[in-house]
């Protein structure tokens, strides 16, 4: 009976886990996260940190973070960004972001330009040799004159 | 001296569905995402704790080191189930094996008390196996 107590427990928590993963980019916060576990805010708290190694609140944050990394890296300005991970405002996304990773997301986005043009240029850069040859993969078929 | 594992290889039969699963089930970080022509791309992910381990997710593909009786080969053994590929860890075996089933990786075993702590065994969309534990503290 312990096991199944303890069972549905677990179940109630991945759902809360699992909301966190799909709605993170909308205004939610503990409360709702809490709502969705049926449980008081401290117990929840408490059991997710027990589950996943970190409360819900910096789950909650490293989600938007990684996913703020993603569409800089795909090109979306900072201010849409913040907009589409969840954060409040882009300047509560900077301050994060910069705590987060030690640095802008306007110099990550632009480092991540450069590293994405390198690699299009030269996929050598990134790809181990003893990969590239063994799918055929030739220096010569990636490298330019001009770089 | 030896220092770090960096990069791993695991055979996948489609890049694109194992994007699927690395990523949106898994839940693993993507570290390069290079196309290398003819449909073939440099892809690798990162177990989001350990971003600097990258995951080669390697098409079996005709090239210098597989001719085209390797590839059939290749292609059927890990359709089979032949690899086992690594071992990853979790804080919470139970929680982490819920969420999976919850978003439809199938699991070889379910979690099970070993000497070591708990162990389940799930596959991949290729076929590749894995374990997946919750060591002892």
């Amino acid at each position: 009976m312990e096991q199944f107590e303890k069972l549905y427990l677990y179940k109630r928590i991945v759902q809360a886990k699992l909301f966190i993963d799909h709605h993170y980019a909308e205004k939610i916060d503990l409360d709702n996260i809490s709502d969705q576990a049926c449980f008081s805010k401290f117990h929840f708290i408490r059991l997710f940190k027990t589950l996943y190694g970190r409360t819900p609140h910096n789950y909650l944050l490293k989600i938007r973070i990684e996913r703020s990394k993603l569409l800089l890296s795909q090109g979306h300005c900072v201010f849409d960004v913040s907009q589409m991970s969840g954060f409040d405002s882009p300047t509560s996304f900077t301050a994060a972001f910069k705590k987060a990773t030690g640095q802008a997301p306007s110099v990550f986005k632009e480092r991540e330009r450069v590293r994405q043009q390198d690699i299009r240029n030269n996929p050598f850069f990134v790809v181990p040799n003893c990969f590239a040859e063994t799918h055929g993969w030739t220096k010569s078929q990636f490298l330019r004159d001009d770089v | 001296m030896i220092t770090k594992l960096t990069h791993l290889c695991i055979y996948v039969l489609d890049q694109e569905s194992a994007y699927d699963f690395y990523v949106n089930k898994l839940g693993f970080i993507v570290h390069t995402d290079a196309p290398m022509g003819e449909g073939v791309r440099w892809l690798t992910v990162s177990p989001p704790e350990q971003p600097e381990l990258e995951i080669s997710l390697f098409l079996v593909i005709e090239g210098d080191i597989f001719d085209k009786e390797t590839v059939k080969t290749m292609t059927a053994l890990v359709r089979k189930g032949t690899f086992g590929a690594a071992v990853f860890t979790c804080h919470d075996l139970m929680a982490t094996y819920e969420e999976l089933k919850t978003k439809g990786v199938v699991f070889k075993k379910a979690p099970t008390k070993e000497f070591y702590g708990y162990e389940a065994l799930f596959v991949d969309d290729s076929g590749n196996w894995f374990s997946l534990s919750q060591l002892n503290p």
